[in-house]
């Protein structure tokens, strides 16, 4: 009894503050646009910058690792490997071939996905900790080809001289907080994607295969097929962040793509809560900005992010925002339509 | 040739025959039961005909289309949809999600009419939400539409996966246990629905081990016991057939 009222209370709660948000959404937006954009002159210094933007671009790789992990329920150790893919690619356009950023950062981004196509093709049979493993593998194969291919990437040494992205000729920098954003322009625009696959018939699918693969199969969903798409637009999303943080910082070495990294982002998406967009933003903040705190904490953090990881699927799985909407569901507005019609049809007749 | 004509299937594990020269056939419209003792192999047929196992011999074929050895997706495309003897919901689904996931195989809005919104994506969604409303609404569980499946008392859940199954426009639906654990009145409301499936057009094959609602709702049964077709034929046949009493039946309960 104690326990199933708490769990009403909670629902309660849940349900009230998400009546509060929704009513009150336009000014809470206007709010959020209003710091996110006036962020850069409130009297931050360079140093806080940046933590802001790898919070961006962390958010940005934890939403492309959440529609594969969060939503459609393959556990990916290894998406360090697209980072690295994404960030390596959209370098080598620009350096070699001169091109601009948003061309390099599709190229980069679509290798990505392209490798994510053929890692997740041989992989659909395996179950659970095997595709992980799997993951895992290709993660670190991505840095040993990335340390050994030394005519193409420059081995150990890394990249270096990295343009930074310029808009209609304008170079965007740290100090313009062109940088900056640039990074909220293309956050803005992978959640906006995120949204409108999750809330389809696609993101219908990827759930159902978190949920209940056979039952998903015997309902006719094409299981593998999808679960390679999850793969594919992960690694797309991943790929674009790469890009972004190598034109960013500059310089790129296989050191900054380790399976730590892989580990960080994933203990971001579980931190923050699985299978939700709020909650990737949140992780980031945390996880990045805590090193910050303390030399200690800085040497240290990967061991947290581990502990991070037990101590939430431990305790709480659902991440810290992982709660479930009680919200009722939002019908599309042809079909609102649709309803208020027949509910008039339905008085008329009663009038009648 | 019957609309669904089942020659002589067979499923072997290793050793063990599972279902061993089964042989059925359904017309358009009927209620046909497959009944037999737990572990006879009725739910195996039920995963050969919705292409879960292959079969090692015989045939399956549907409105003259073989569907045998083909994967689940074009069974349940051919027109047969199927529900679980222990329910397999998607727990975190609301109720209309999980219907709307059984729409998934009659939607055809792809990857770029999501995310740019076409007009063909915003009516097709609509169609296919209001599809799901409508079915369970027919059902009795509009009030349900918003919450979580897990939430939801047993048998409601049962429910929803028929639901479910019916929202893939199937024309054949494989009702597995659906009774199983329902009380007195439920079985009732259940035979109710199922007969208005039936009015509505369906075609309904059941596994069910409730008398009850075996003997008050088939056109025609079919008694498996080991793997092998022991008995077949109407109802009150079925009841008074030795060796499947032998086999089987307990206390038969008749309307009559």
């Amino acid at each position: 009894m104690d326990k199933k009222m708490k769990k009403d209370t909670s629902k309660n709660f849940i349900f009230k503050m998400e009546t509060l948000i929704e009513k009150y959404k336009i000014p809470i937006g206007i709010a959020c646009a209003a710091v996110l954009l006036g962020f850069p002159y409130i009297g931050v210094n360079q140093y806080i910058m940046r933590i802001a933007i790898m919070i961006g671009i962390y958010s940005m790789l934890a939403l492309g690792l959440n529609i594969l992990t969060g939503y459609t329920g393959q556990v990916s150790l290894g998406h360090a490997g697209f980072y690295a893919i994404g960030a390596y690619t959209a370098s080598l356009v620009s350096l070699k071939l001169g091109a601009g950023f948003i061309v390099s950062a599709i190229a980069g981004a679509t290798l990505a996905s392209f490798c994510g196509l053929l890692l997740g093709l041989p992989t659909l049979r395996l179950k659970g900790t095997y595709l992980s493993i799997v993951t895992l593998g290709f993660g670190e194969i991505v840095k040993m080809v990335l340390m050994n291919w030394d005519k193409v990437t420059n081995g150990t040494l890394g990249l270096k001289n990295i343009p930074r992205p310029s808009v209609f000729g304008l170079k965007l920098t740290l100090a313009n907080n062109g940088i900056y954003y640039m990074m909220l322009v293309l956050l803005a625009l992978i959640t906006l994607v995120c949204i409108l696959i999750i809330k389809s018939k696609i993101g219908r699918a990827f759930m159902s295969i978190k949920e209940d693969e056979l039952a998903a199969t015997m309902m006719g969903v094409k299981t593998t097929r999808y679960k390679v798409l999850a793969f594919v637009i992960s690694a797309f999303i991943t790929g674009i962040a790469g890009a972004f943080y190598a034109s960013m910082i500059g310089f790129i070495d296989p050191n900054s793509f380790t399976f730590d990294i892989s580990t960080l982002i994933i203990s971001i998406v579980i931190l923050g809560g699985m299978g939700t967009i709020r909650g990737m933003f949140v992780g980031s903040a945390i996880l990045i900005a805590f090193p910050e705190v303390s030399r200690f904490m800085m040497d240290y953090r990967f061991v947290v992010y581990g502990i991070v990881l037990v101590v939430m699927m431990r305790f709480r799985p659902q991440g810290l925002l992982g709660w479930k909407s009680q919200m009722p569901y939002k019908f599309p507005k042809l079909a609102v339509q649709e309803l208020e019609k027949r509910k008039k049809g339905n008085m008329q007749t009663q009038q009648v | 040739m019957a609309y669904l004509q089942v020659n002589s299937i067979t499923k072997q594990f290793g050793g063990l025959i599972a279902v061993d020269n089964v042989s059925f056939e359904v017309e358009k419209g009927e209620i046909v039961s497959i009944i037999g003792p737990n572990g006879a192999g009725k739910t195996t047929v039920f995963n050969m005909l919705t292409g879960v196992y292959t079969i090692d011999n015989g045939e399956i074929i549907f409105d003259g289309t073989p569907i045998h050895n083909t994967t689940p997706y074009n069974v349940v495309n051919q027109g047969i949809s199927r529900t679980f003897q222990n329910i397999r919901l998607f727990p975190n689904m609301r109720v209309i999600e999980n219907v709307l996931v059984g729409t998934h195989i009659r939607t055809e809005y792809g990857f770029f009419d999501s995310l740019f919104r076409t007009p063909r994506y915003k009516k097709e969604e609509a169609e296919k939400v209001m599809h799901a409303v409508d079915i369970l609404r027919d059902i009795g569980l509009e009030d349900r539409i918003n919450d979580y499946a897990q939430n939801l008392p047993y048998g409601e859940q049962r429910k929803v996966e028929i639901a479910r199954a019916i929202a893939t426009d199937a024309k054949i639906i494989l009702l597995d246990e659906p009774a199983a654990g329902m009380n007195p009145q439920e079985s009732e409301e259940l035979l109710r629905f199922i007969r208005e499936l039936r009015d509505k057009g369906y075609t309904i094959i059941l596994i069910e081990h409730d008398m009850n609602v075996v003997m008050n709702i088939s056109d025609r049964i079919y008694v498996i016991d080991h793997g092998k077709k022991i008995a077949q034929g109407f109802p009150n046949e079925i009841a008074n057939n030795q060796s499947v009493i032998e086999a089987y039946l307990g206390g038969v309960k008749k309307d009559a």
